[in-house]
């Protein structure tokens, strides 16, 4: 059976001026998590918003393909795809305050959604909306169904959000930075509330994040993106012990691991920006930034295969890479 | 970051520079004429001609080639006056936007800044200033001390500065809270300084808006109380005035009161196009 | 930079603040404690890593050191001098903040080398030469150019932004720097450069630090002692390798137990706290942390629990802690 999600070569572009995303392929398979990971700027973001096809004025997406359990999402009218969204692919924000409608309170709002895409009675709805908020872990669901969003806190704001995602059982989740303006508890809370719903529903999410730590904890497939490229893809496990592409390495040295720190040593870290990426550049967009670029990096790089699983975007052979500080810092 | 960008749509952005562009070129010939207007215009604006009264515009038959806009009821060349009419519309405009601006900015920024009971007295004097009637007031001062140009200006200058306030209030009070103004604060600086170089350039545009929007009422106020006899005096030839001179000539010689008439109308619509302009560059200019 | 005088930076004593909040006009006011009774020392040239959830105090806790807030009662030593009794220029002199958004801690209107020389500019002791040389060492030390000075705050990336703040608060030389969440706002690789920059500058000018952060793993790497806070209290402090290793208070073990590490395979953990969001104006009676602990008996409910010093350095207010 093919992937759930499968996107090939998207590319994004403003005005025809700057390149968000540059040739972007990866696959979501069903039941599993694939984090999308990168700094900000590196279009993240814009791939999720480009697949649900909610790029704002201006930005125009082209792929070789964008399919949804086999269906070509791609020649779909703006009518047709808002069908498919919140019914067969939902899509969480990072602050929920702004995709929450701070004018109806929570109930009518996730009931709305039933109603719209399956055509479910008021009274279905509610009893579903219930249920979800139970499965969410909010507690007194029937008094909460009667409030307003602003009545919530952050992380209550959020697990309503999952609840309304997941009311007409979706396929795909796509959750993008879900976590980040909440507080570390409450984001471990709700990580887990994905990961446990997630068994539960078979569901597939795409997590776009620029945390590694959340990477680590819950992803199965990884691609790690900068300036637009999909610079490495592979299973989580494998990224963290053997990244081959500098890039991936590199931000692994910059985060602090507790128990393995050792204060009077300079955290690793990435010298200089992120390039603005204009149309018609060649070559490794790292280059700049890179310990191991050379006059080749400026011609285009072709993708290299460590394992079967397992490619990224560099000049460098598999292994070439040295891991040696890299082992040093990995727990045993 | 991860929040969609929210464009506007190119179609309409395009509309709102072309009126930004448009405004600018009304609002900058409409000056030009005021300055150097009476320097190449051959007719002096106050000399009457009896003999050549009510001289239709060159559009129309019966027009006199030295006289491109006709002239009025009492002979006296229209464009002329129509020109120095601009200077005395711009030059009120102007002045009572400097002293509303002063009076309204100085308090709203001191209410927003100190908040607690020096706020309370400012809010108090806002809503003082918008329970009293403007064109009433004006009315009456005008017509208990007699006309003159001067007076005209204090009394909008002194009655329209609450918009100014209130915006300078609340933009002081979104700037306060930045941790620019805080780290200025922690630096030792003076209060002085955090009201007139942290907070006062950051709310500055904003300002600029208030002052086009009170420009263009001033205007208007100005043309309102002149044709009701109370604003400038004759035989200075107020936009206002030149209506009120016209209207009894107006079911004969309809120009005389249209001519002035579109002149305050392109004036204001120029004005408020120059403040939209501006409110569009602020909102682009806001979300970074 | 002359050797500190006394051993300690800032000791603060029972600092307290209270703020009154009417909900309406007819409301009753409410008192929401936002600091209650902090008390704390810290030796010159180390980092105190100040760490809680939103809501627990830290930043209202900064920004009474800082001076943009009075305290309700209480008070603070730093230099032998009452820092609640100075003016706003001496109190320059002595500390200076490090703000959380690099996008709103600078005058969007101003260049760099003016926000960097306001604090010189506001004691009114410099001359001009010696402020232009001042800021062009400062800038060049914490890695900008000169022609980056002449720019405005927009023309730069959040780290050089940063890189500014940090400019100004260390251009008037101070003794101590609050960094507030400096880095939570950057991306993970400038974060590092930030945090590697920040301890640099910290073992060549001696300066102290309280770091108030809201990420274990960082302040794990900056901070020599670590204070953690619940609603307004210090709940625990001790020594980083001590406070990590072996975490006395409930609420210290479950912020640990959230903190995501890049170690894959090892799923996401259960912190063990329940879903009641602690709320300042409304702190339960007893053990503030009870409705949340999963170890809570009766007493905790009923009784609050006292400082319990176990080394030095280290207290933790709990009534089940070990000893």
């Amino acid at each position: 059976m093919s992937a759930l999600l499968e996107v090939e070569d998207l590319e994004v572009s403003f005005g025809g001026r700057t390149a968000a995303v540059r040739g972007a392929s990866f696959k979501v398979e069903r039941g599993q998590t694939h984090c999308i990971v990168g700094e900000s700027g590196c279009g993240k973001s814009v791939t999720a918003l480009a697949i649900m096809n909610l790029l704002a004025k201006g930005g125009k997406r082209t792929a070789k393909r964008i399919a949804l359990g086999g269906q070509d999402l791609q020649p779909l009218s703006d009518r047709e795809m808002s069908k498919i969204r919140g019914n067969k692919m939902a899509m969480i924000f990072q602050e929920p305050m702004t995709s929450l409608n701070p004018a109806y309170t929570v109930g009518s709002q996730m009931s709305e959604v039933m109603r719209r895409h399956k055509g479910s009675t008021r009274t279905q709805a509610l009893d579903r909306a219930v249920e979800l908020m139970t499965r969410v872990g909010i507690t007194a669901p029937d008094l909460r169904l009667g409030q307003f969003p602003h009545q919530l806190s952050g992380g209550l704001r959020q697990r309503v959000m999952i609840a309304m995602a997941l009311m007409c059982d979706p396929e795909l989740l796509v959750a993008d930075e879900p976590t980040t303006a909440l507080d570390v508890t409450v984001q471990a809370q709700i990580l887990r509330l994905l990961a446990g719903i997630q068994r539960e529903m078979g569901l597939a999410i795409l997590l776009i994040t620029h945390d590694l730590g959340v990477v680590a904890r819950i992803a199965d497939q990884v691609s790690v993106m900068y300036a637009g490229e999909v610079v490495e893809r592979a299973p989580a496990a494998e990224l963290f012990s053997v990244p081959q592409h500098p890039y991936t390495r590199g931000l692994l040295n910059c985060v602090p691991i507790p128990g393995k720190v050792r204060r009077d040593q300079p955290l690793g870290s990435i010298p200089g920006v992120v390039p603005t990426i204009q149309p018609g550049f060649t070559g490794c967009a790292f280059r700049s930034r890179c310990s191991y670029a050379e006059a080749s990096c400026a011609s285009s790089i072709t993708r290299r295969k460590a394992t079967q699983t397992h490619d990224y975007l560099c000049r460098l052979a598999p292994g070439e890479l040295g891991n040696s500080d890299l082992a040093e810092r990995q727990p045993a | 970051m991860s929040n969609p960008v929210v464009v506007l749509p190119a179609a309409a952005a395009r509309i709102g520079t072309l009126g930004f562009a448009a405004g600018v070129i009304i609002v900058s010939v409409i000056a030009a004429a005021a300055i150097f207007g009476n320097a190449l215009i051959s007719h002096d604006p106050f000399v009457q001609d009896l003999g050549k009264r009510l001289v239709p515009p060159f559009w129309m038959e019966g027009n006199r080639p030295e006289h491109l806009l006709g002239t009025d009821q009492l002979g006296r060349d229209y464009l002329a006056r129509l020109v120095y009419g601009a200077r005395i519309s711009l030059m009120i405009g102007i002045l009572t936007v400097i002293t509303s601006g002063l009076i309204g900015t100085t308090l709203g920024v001191i209410g927003g800044y100190f908040g607690g009971r020096v706020d309370d007295c400012v809010l108090f004097a806002i809503t003082c200033r918008l329970s009293i009637p403007v064109v009433l007031v004006a009315l009456a001062v005008v017509g208990l001390m007699g006309s003159s140009l001067t007076l005209v200006v204090l009394t909008l200058g002194l009655l329209l500065w609450d918009r100014f306030a209130v915006v300078a209030r609340s933009t002081t009070m979104q700037v306060r809270s930045l941790d620019y103004v805080s780290a200025a604060w922690c630096a030792g600086a003076s209060t002085f300084h955090v009201l007139t170089r942290e907070i006062l350039p950051n709310i500055a545009s904003h300002l600029a808006v208030v002052g086009t929007l009170e420009m263009a009422l001033a205007i208007l106020l100005e043309a309102a109380l002149s044709f009701l006899g109370l604003g400038v005096p004759p035989p200075l030839p107020s936009w206002g005035l030149m209506i009120a001179e016209g209207k009894d000539y107006m079911f004969f010689s309809a120009w005389v009161i249209m001519i002035p008439g579109a002149a305050l109308f392109t004036l204001i619509l120029g004005i408020n196009l120059v403040g939209d302009g501006l409110r569009n560059l602020l909102g682009t200019e806001k979300s970074r | 930079m002359s050797k500190p005088s006394t051993s300690t930076a800032i000791d603060l004593r029972s600092v307290r603040r209270v703020f009154r909040v009417k909900s309406g006009m007819f409301a009753p006011e409410r008192h929401v404690i936002a600091v209650d009774d902090v008390s704390f020392s810290v030796p010159a040239g180390s980092v105190l890593g100040i760490v809680g959830e939103s809501g627990c105090g830290k930043s209202t806790l900064a920004r009474l050191i800082l001076g943009l807030l009075a305290p309700t009662s209480g008070s603070a030593l730093v230099d032998g001098r009452q820092l609640f009794d100075l003016d706003r220029k001496a109190r320059a002199r002595l500390i200076q903040p490090v703000f959380q958004d690099p996008f709103s801690s600078l005058n969007p209107r101003q260049t760099i080398r003016d926000i960097v020389s306001l604090p010189l500019l506001a004691q009114g002791t410099f001359s001009s030469p010696e402020i232009e040389r001042r800021v062009a060492q400062m800038l060049e030390r914490v890695g900008l150019s000169t022609e980056q000075g002449g720019r405005m705050p927009s023309q730069l990336s959040g780290g050089q932004r940063q890189r500014v703040a940090i400019a100004r608060a260390l251009v008037l030389e101070p003794r101590i720097v609050i960094c507030d969440e400096p880095t939570s706002a950057l991306d993970v690789s400038v974060q590092a450069q930030i945090l590697n920059l920040l301890a640099d500058l910290r073992r060549e000018l001696g300066l102290t630090y309280l770091f108030i952060s809201h990420n274990l793993a960082v302040v794990e790497h900056v901070a020599s002692e670590v204070a953690v806070m619940y609603l307004g209290r210090i709940v625990e402090k001790a020594d980083t390798d001590q406070l990590f290793r072996a975490p006395r208070h409930p609420y210290t073990q479950a912020l640990l137990a959230s903190v995501l590490t890049p170690e894959p395979g090892k799923g996401v953990p259960d912190v063990g706290l329940g879903d009641s969001m602690p709320d300042p104006a409304n702190i339960p009676p007893g053990c503030r942390f009870h409705p949340r602990c999963r170890i809570a008996i009766d007493r905790c409910r009923s009784e609050a629990p006292k400082a319990m010093a176990h080394s030095q350095h280290g207290m933790v207010e709990c009534h089940l802690a070990p000893a």
